[in-house]
């Protein structure tokens, strides 16, 4: 905005010409600019209401002053409410449903009393408070030479004062001070970047040597009893944890961490629709686990279609049909489920002889390693 | 010439020929068709299973075959048991009402004593599925600390075996190609047992020894427990979690501050 423009109230506006008063605070460089545009200056002031007719303005303050009132209204309604309304207390909210009285009324009475305050003031301001345009002028933002050369002065000053000129030990103590202390910030980065030991990610409960090199039992998720194999009917889906979770359990640590790579689900099918020898193998007639950690991202694969042999992920919706040894048929993942070799122990328990033979779940650097 | 003759090449003549030849058709129709396929069963059988065979081949052998071997149509149901028949007649899903990626609960179109009827015939076929006894349909009310554990329970149970297909409040989820998990609300006891225990279409089966007879009443009675409770957040908005509340916040809350920024901008008048 051009510093040399303000509109008198009250007297009719129109443009007005720039004015000669302050081209000698201007660079050279803009003089020119000064002629060649003309300024076009404020628009004309409109009038509101409440400028011309006191009765307008009267019932602007009403209005204000109602806002305000409302606003107390709701204050106290939930003031109150927040003792009277019993906490099991439901209505009926058209459009939507089933409400707790509580909630609504409570959300509703803080949110109309803040509400109204915050609109009232706009309100008193639209209408009443001073609309005049203001032009602010813009002063030089480069500072006087003598304030410049002061500001070095003192800047100069409190350099000397430092002896660091003369006294390069301080120097390179505080550098060295300050540099190092960059390196915890940069640790707490740095540390965490990835995991310091590869095995760990590999490794999951399902492996025999957390069992004292025993096979594995599966069993039931979460009431942790094991599973018989004439138990698993066709079309049957066991959600599976191993038999090393217990332990977990009972010491009460780290049993999320353990359960966490250690989900397995166990389907039955008709044999003859497994296409893939190896998947048939792994299995018990039809009977096959596969880890339910999805290898996209991790979530859990649980949702099987009967029908279509096909395991959903709900997460990103990959696909795995488990007729083809749970290759991706849609979907984000890029690889197939780990499959969980079992057989039937002579209790006839399922057990998992050996653990997975690929790292679950989703892919990491180190993974092919 | 007679006057019949002369008649003859009137313009109405073909029309009154026309209505003539439809009268007569129409009626040695009715006269010599077949009795319709009637619903109802017969007065004559007496025996539930008969009653059932008439019934099942009247309405379901067109799909089903005449033995319920199953045809392209529909699948063998030798070996569903009974609990399949009164699941999927009882909610309505039989017979089917078109063809569709699955099918859905719809009117009932048999009473209490026909469906049990056809259940007790496709029982005889081969074992399968009991109907479930009332013990283990009956819900568990909370109140006690003993049911409200069993309730718990229910919800752990059904938590890792059912909220991945039904949402966690069991109000319903997609599966792929146009399928989905329906909304449990509203389904009886009976029901929710039977679906459980047959495995209807692309529900996994969850036999009795999966899941026992006690461990269903518990997610039975978790469900029941779920509907009935206030919700403590204030609305459920049919509790489909982030995504119905992220509707109802893009839509009203966004659009409430929309206006007020709208407003705020204008000047007074």
């Amino acid at each position: 905005m051009n510093e040399n423009d303000t509109t008198d109230h009250g007297t009719s506006t129109s443009l007005v010409p720039a004015s000669d008063a302050g081209t000698e605070r201007l660079p050279a460089s803009l003089i020119r600019g000064v002629d060649q545009f003309e300024n076009p200056g404020l628009p004309p002031h409109v009038h509101r209401a409440a400028d011309d007719d006191p009765a307008a303005a009267k019932r602007a303050e009403r209005q204000v002053a109602t806002m305000f009132g409302l606003s107390m209204l709701a204050t106290l309604v939930f003031l109150v409410s927040y003792f009277a309304i019993p906490d099991e207390a439901t209505f009926f909210f058209p459009g939507i449903g089933i409400a707790k009285t509580q909630n609504v009324v409570l959300g509703l009475s803080l949110g109309f009393a803040i509400f109204l305050i915050g609109i009232g003031a706009v309100h008193w301001a639209k209408t009443l408070m001073s609309d005049e345009e203001i032009v602010e002028e813009r002063h030089e933002q480069a500072s006087t030479p003598e304030q410049r050369a002061k500001s070095v002065a003192v800047v100069n000053e409190g350099v000397a004062s430092t002896h660091l000129n003369r006294r390069p030990l301080l120097k390179y103590s505080l550098g060295g001070a300050l540099g190092l202390f960059a390196l915890p910030l940069g640790l707490q980065v740095a540390g965490s970047l990835g995991p310091t030991n590869i095995e760990e990610l590999k490794h999951t409960i399902w492996d025999p040597k957390d069992n004292g090199g025993k096979p594995i039992r599966l069993m039931r998720d979460p009431e942790m009893t094991p599973i018989r194999f004439d138990e698993v009917t066709s079309g049957s889906v066991f959600h599976v944890m191993p038999e090393t979770l217990q332990k977990y359990i009972d010491e009460g640590k780290h049993v999320l961490e353990a359960k966490a790579k250690a989900a397995v689900i166990l389907i039955r099918l008709d044999p003859d629709l497994i296409k893939v020898q190896k998947a048939k193998d792994w299995g018990v007639d039809g009977v096959v686990a596969y880890s339910k950690i999805c290898t996209h991202v991790g979530c859990a694969v649980g949702l099987y279609e009967q029908q279509t042999h096909h395991l959903l992920c709900p997460c990103h919706q990959s696909t795995f049909d488990l007729t083809e040894d749970c290759a991706v048929i849609f979907g984000p993942a890029k690889r197939p489920l780990p499959q969980l070799k079992i057989t039937v122990d002579d209790a006839g328990y399922l057990v998992a002889p050996a653990g997975f033979a690929e790292p679950v779940g989703p892919s990491f650097w180190e993974r092919a390693r | 010439m007679n006057a019949l003759a002369a008649r003859r090449r009137h313009p109405a003549a073909i029309a009154v020929l026309l209505l003539l030849g439809l009268l007569v058709t129409g009626g040695a129709y009715s006269f010599l068709a077949p009795k319709d396929a009637n619903a109802s069963a017969p007065t004559a059988a007496a025996d539930d299973v008969a009653q059932g065979k008439d019934l099942f081949i009247a309405n379901c052998a067109t799909c089903h075959g005449v033995g319920a071997q199953g045809t392209k149509s529909g699948p063998s149901l030798v070996g569903v048991g009974a609990a399949s028949v009164d699941f999927q007649v009882g909610t309505g899903r039989m017979p089917l009402a078109g063809p569709n990626v699955q099918a859905p609960q719809n009117k009932v179109k048999f009473d209490d004593a026909q469906i049990s009827a056809l259940a007790a015939y496709v029982a005889s076929l081969a074992p399968g599925p009991a109907i479930p006894e009332e013990k283990y349909t009956t819900v568990i009310e909370p109140g006690t600390p003993e049911n409200n554990k069993a309730i718990a329970e229910g919800g752990q149970i059904f938590r890792v075996n059912c909220a991945m297909c039904h949402n966690f409040a069991g109000a319903g989820g997609a599966l792929t190609r146009g399928k989905y998990a329906p909304a449990l609300e509203g389904t009886t006891p009976k029901h929710i047992y039977e679906a459980m225990v047959t495995g209807p279409q692309s529900m996994p089966v969850f036999n009795d020894m999966n899941l026992t007879p006690e461990a269903k009443q518990k997610v039975i009675s978790y469900l029941k427990a779920q509907e009935n409770e206030t919700n403590v957040g204030g609305l459920t908005l049919g509790n489909l979690g982030p995504v119905s509340e992220g509707l109802f916040a893009w839509v009203f809350a966004l659009g409430i501050l929309i206006g007020c920024a709208v407003w705020l901008g204008k000047k007074a008048a």
